[in-house]
């Protein structure tokens, strides 16, 4: 693997991390909106 | 998570290394412009249905039609990654070009299937989450897996995949299905062939690469034109039935009479074409884009009569 190649594999990982990061903050959010929304 | 094909454009550079997909390449998986259509009639669907429900979960039920649709898209772009290859107006897409191997989509396609109807289910109601599941295994397995490859029906039988998101934004709310919802799957199912004919006339050498046995394809150009045109006929009267039900007003029953007539004289120039050369079939190109359009218009028109009424 090339020095090149590493780079851009790497920036994808992280750029796909952060995606599922966001993903993952947002289901919590919706999760506990759900939740206060069926106990009401 | 990842491929080595990476490499059938011109732009990519030439890799020895398997490369992860990017991020953008899933949201392209889930055929995002074809959700738009999805979202919008399953969100009036909800919005027409009787009851109430809480703003958070008429969103989480949006989101997991649009979720649902994307799997599906997902999977079907999974399946026909050869097929796709071969055409023009796909051979960009993730699986196709290899920005993505296959098992990638895959695992994508079948993860956001059970997670949007476990979600639906969870947030809504079962009957919601039971009718978005046979949507997806329809698209899938009767659609693309069935009738696309062996039937020039295929579009025919098949649309009734898209007809069945105001079905299920109706059922989050209230549990079950009505009239109204069910002439709106109705009319949905009539326009497909007249929507997916009129592109398939000026892309049908893509098709016939692709050995899809599109109706232009196995059928030929007249025949096609007649079929729109006669598809368009029962669509109208499709789009009738509501007013003529009594299950809308005249807000609807109106916009529905116009736009309709505006799509039976586009359907009616196709029909008389005989324009061979797709670069020059405007009627065709442009009963197309209307389509899309009417779509939109009629959907709207049911949600501003439902409030109309309400009032």
């Amino acid at each position: 693997m090339t020095p090149e190649e590493q780079k851009i594999i790497q920036e994808r990982q992280r750029s796909r991390a952060l995606i599922m990061a966001l993903v993952l903050f947002a289901l919590v959010v919706l999760f506990f909106g759900i939740t206060i929304a069926k106990m009401s | 998570m990842a491929t080595n094909a990476s490499l059938l454009t011109d732009e990519a550079p030439v890799s020895s290394v398997p490369m992860p997909a990017e991020w953008r390449d899933f949201v392209a998986l889930t055929k995002p412009r074809v959700m738009t259509l999805v979202v919008f009639t399953g969100l009036c669907g909800l919005l027409v249905a009787p009851g109430h429900i809480a703003p958070i979960l008429g969103f989480t039920a949006i989101l997991c039609i649009a979720l649902g649709a994307g799997a599906a898209g997902a999977l079907n772009q999974w399946y026909e990654a050869d097929r796709d290859a071969r055409m023009k107006r796909t051979a960009a897409r993730p699986l196709p070009a290899g920005r993505m191997d296959r098992e990638s989509a895959l695992h994508f396609g079948v993860g956001l299937s059970f997670f949007s109807v476990l979600l639906m289910g969870f947030a809504t109601n079962w009957f919601a989450a039971c009718i978005l599941a046979v949507s997806i295994l329809f698209y899938v397995f009767v659609y693309t897996i069935w009738l696309k490859p062996r039937t020039a029906q295929n579009i025919v039988i098949g649309g009734a995949a898209g007809a069945f998101p105001p079905l299920i934004g109706w059922a989050a709310v209230t549990g079950d299905v009505a009239a109204l919802p069910f002439a709106l799957f109705m009319l949905i199912f009539f326009w497909t062939p007249p929507h997916f004919w009129a592109l398939a006339l000026f892309v049908r050498m893509d098709y016939a690469n692709a050995g899809i046995p599109m109706l232009p394809v196995v059928a030929g150009e007249r025949v096609t034109r007649r079929q729109i045109l006669f598809y368009t006929s029962i669509m109208a009267a499709a789009a009738m039935a509501p007013v003529l039900l009594e299950l809308t007003g005249l807000v609807y029953g109106l916009t529905a009479f116009i736009a309709t007539a505006i799509f039976a004289v586009m359907a009616f120039q196709v029909s008389l074409s005989r324009e061979t050369d797709p670069a020059k079939m405007i009627p065709e190109r442009r009963l197309f884009k209307y389509s899309v359009l009417y779509l939109f218009l009629i959907f709207g028109a049911v949600v501003v009569d439902h409030w109309v009424y309400a009032a």
